[in-house]
């Protein structure tokens, strides 16, 4: 059975992808999963995987040259299988046969993924939700006799390599009014923005510019958060740091915080009554969303093009469930009381284990945590949840011997290890938001401050 | 004000200018006892007399070098060509001698010289002597070059030219000579060069151009005015210095700009027009600038076919509707 590669609308408004390079020669053995070519996309270069294993028996789109969502750009199969049907019709539009669904789908795809939280996942799974076309699996036999086609999609506006056409006045224009030229559909010559374009859609305001809709996969930029463009620095890192390490490059810090005052005024709170009681992760969780408060920077998301910072804070809290983990949210949890977090972590916690959580309840958040501690793990490293760009993974509370003023003495201690998004945290800026951490966590009156 | 002949605006020019300044003096072939090929010197030999007037035999290169030398010495000589094809001839006095002298002397001998004549096609002269030089001109450092289009503007800068300290190229027009216009008799006119003028305002496109062929650009502009469609007619009137302040500011009032000339299409003046404007005005533009242009080709003898090569007034309203993305 073979199985056609077809170019994967990789972001949610891909139109048309062109092949950066191909990372499998025709002839290789690959697996379902595996990467096959590197694809620039409306908005960043993004990876094509396999969706079969096989044999790369044909490219059929040359290096840096584009193809529309849909089209057949390369064959799997197995090694001695005749593709000769297949590669003949390569080229054509894409059939009504599913290849390229209507937008809709990979709207409604796209959402399904982007919403951010429930379980963090590999890279691949999630890009395997929001490209469109599944690869067709198809039999080798002679395809069936013709039948009718559906009409061949319009030619996108975009006809260079996916770039959006526009005059010089037009981007202009739009840069002054804060208009997304991507969401505005050009009138002149192959689909090229001008002036009346831009004029148009600034007449139409806001509400009905396309770029909410074109920009499913997030929601747009609200008053609460603001979108910054990639500097070319930013870019570039972006750029170096994932060639380097898998699709989110991350790095670690770990800090070691000293607990005694926590527990002390945990101690303390519990003695005043069983309604005031509070875990030590209740404490931690509120010590990160006011650390978070504090520095927005971290509080984020990558967008592929952009970064979105968040003035609201809402964490995302990793749970273990029976056949895996998903991660509820407490909003706004900055903005909270203790009492509050302990009281919705808690009952978010049991909901997930009885599998009852909706999904606006584990989608949204801008930071995750997750927690080990309770199984005695010392220290580890979590998983980004994208499009996060941080997450704080708890260890244990332990009592170990540690040198105060000169002194060896026991203190109860925690390690936390943050995951660091490198493309948007650097090494200096997660140190800095830790400090905070630190300081909230080791005087935790200032939580209540 | 008195309507006159181009050809009279010139006239005028030269008597005004060799009344003002007895350095100033006429040499080229039939200008004294024939009063010019196309009558641009009527009147003057009797005026000024033969010393002033001077008839020369058919030898371009000769009489172009006599001019420089008497301009050497303090003379100011206006060099009259027949048409600027037979000027090829002369061509290297006037590049090599006119325009360096200054350079190459260390700035001992400025050359106060103009050299004017009849520039471009007319009807029917075929492909030697229909061509417009105006790129090989202004190509030259050390020459300025007018190219008036109207009477008016022919007189003034004709006067300017002779005042200047500087060799001038004056690009004329054999299809020029009897257009009229308004002149005023009561006041001096004098047009600095390097300066453009807006022949005409409208908000929707920009055409530039010089020459014979702003005449082109206001009959277009009236007939797309018909169809409610406004352009800028800017008239460069001086093709070296360039005015590049006329040319920015139309380009970013109408955003679209046409760019119409005489002469052929590769390394023309409407190519070093389109430089400065993407230069200069970039994030101005909202179309490609559009050329309207000589067909690349010589120009044809016969009738129809010298029709089809030549810019006009069908070909630059297609170019205007062009950078308006109608049709």
């Amino acid at each position: 059975m073979a199985t056609k590669v077809v170019m994967e609308a990789l972001s949610p408004t891909m139109e048309e992808g062109r092949l950066v390079k191909w990372l499998k020669n025709e002839g290789d053995q690959v697996k379902n999963g595996e990467t096959l070519a590197e694809v620039e996309t409306d908005k960043a270069i993004m990876e094509l995987v396999a969706r079969a294993d096989g044999v790369l028996r044909k490219r059929l789109l040359p290096e840096n040259e584009a193809a529309p969502v849909g089209q057949l750009i390369a064959v799997i199969a197995s090694p001695d299988e005749n593709i000769d049907a297949l590669v003949s019709g390569a080229g054509a539009a894409p059939s009504s046969g599913g290849a390229a669904p209507p937008p809709a789908e990979v709207v409604a795809k796209g959402n399904e993924t982007a919403g951010a939280s429930s379980v963090p996942r590999t890279a691949a799974q999630a890009q395997g939700e929001a490209s469109t076309p599944p690869q067709e699996k198809v039999t080798s036999a002679p395809p069936a006799a013709p039948g009718p086609r559906a009409p061949a999609p319009a030619q996108p506006a975009s006809g260079n390599g996916g770039r959006t056409r526009s005059s010089p006045l037009a981007r202009r224009m739009a840069s002054d009014s804060g208009l997304d030229l991507q969401a505005v559909q050009g009138s002149g010559p192959g689909g090229r923005i001008i002036k009346r374009d831009v004029e148009a859609a600034v007449a139409a305001g806001p509400a009905a510019r396309p770029a909410a809709q074109a920009a499913p996969a997030f929601q747009a930029a609200g008053p609460d958060s603001r979108d910054v463009p990639l500097t070319q620095i930013r870019k570039t890192i972006a750029r170096r740091l994932s060639e380097s390490i898998g699709p989110i490059p991350t790095f670690y810090l770990t800090a070691e915080f000293d607990m005694e005052r926590v527990a002390e005024m945990r101690t303390a709170m519990a003695a005043i009554g069983d309604e005031y009681k509070v875990s030590f992760n209740d404490i931690v969780l509120k010590a990160v969303a006011t650390a978070l408060a504090q520095h927005p920077e971290v509080n984020a998301h990558w967008l592929g093009d952009k970064i979105r910072y968040f003035s609201r804070v809402h964490l995302g809290m990793a749970v273990a469930i029976e056949d895996g983990l998903i991660t509820p949210v407490v909003f706004d949890a900055d903005r909270k009381r203790m009492s509050e977090i302990s009281r919705e972590a808690k009952e978010l916690a049991k909901r997930a284990r009885e599998r009852k959580l909706k999904p606006e309840e584990y989608t949204g958040s801008t930071f995750s945590v997750s927690n080990l501690g309770m199984f005695g793990i010392d220290q580890f490293t979590a998983i980004i949840n994208p499009p996060e760009v941080g997450i704080l993974a708890i260890g244990a509370l332990e009592e170990k011997p540690i040198v105060v003023d000169g002194q060896v003495t026991t203190r109860k201690r925690m390690r936390v290890t943050m995951s660091c998004d490198h493309r948007v945290v650097d090494g200096a800026l997660g140190a800095r938001f830790l400090q905070t951490l630190r300081r909230l966590i080791e005087n935790p009156l200032m939580l209540v401050y | 004000m008195p309507v006159i002949t181009y050809r009279d605006a010139l006239n005028q020019a030269l008597r005004e200018e060799m009344q003002r300044d007895d350095r100033v003096f006429l040499m080229g072939e039939e200008v004294a006892v024939y009063q010019g090929a196309y009558k641009v010197s009527k009147g003057l030999l009797q005026e000024f007399g033969e010393m002033r007037v001077v008839d020369t035999p058919i030898t371009e290169l000769g009489f172009a070098g006599v001019g420089v030398g008497a301009a050497m010495v303090g003379l100011r000589p206006v060099i009259e060509f027949m048409t600027w094809n037979f000027a090829l001839l002369a061509i290297d006095q006037v590049v090599n001698s006119a325009a360096k002298m200054l350079y190459m002397s260390g700035g001992q001998f400025n050359i106060p010289m103009v050299f004017r004549g009849p520039n471009g096609a007319a009807l029917q002269l075929a492909a030697q002597h229909s061509q417009a030089w105006e790129s090989w001109l202004a190509h030259i450092p050390g020459l300025k070059v007018v190219a008036p289009g109207t009477p008016y503007d022919a007189k003034g800068l004709l006067k300017s030219a002779i005042r200047d300290d500087n060799p001038v190229v004056m690009l004329e027009g054999e299809m020029l000579y009897n257009t009229k216009g308004e002149v005023p008799d009561d006041e001096e006119v004098l047009i600095p060069i390097g300066k453009a003028e807006l022949k005409r305002e409208g908000d929707h496109a920009s055409i530039i151009t010089h020459g014979k062929m702003i005449l082109v650009a206001l009959q277009a502009a009236d007939q797309l005015a018909k169809q409610g469609i406004n352009v800028d007619v800017v008239d460069l009137r001086t093709i070296r210095p360039m005015d590049l302040d006329a040319i920015m500011s139309t380009v970013r009032k109408t955003n679209r700009a046409v760019v119409l000339e005489e002469g052929w299409e590769v390394c023309g003046v409407g190519a070093q027009v389109v430089d400065y404007i993407q230069r200069d005005c970039f994030d101005d533009l909202d179309a490609p600038v559009v050329r309207v242009h000589q067909a690349d080709v010589p120009m044809p003898y016969a009738k129809n076919l010298e029709r089809a090569a030549k810019p006009d007034v069908a070909k630059t309203i297609a170019a205007v509707k062009k950078v308006m993305y109608i049709e």
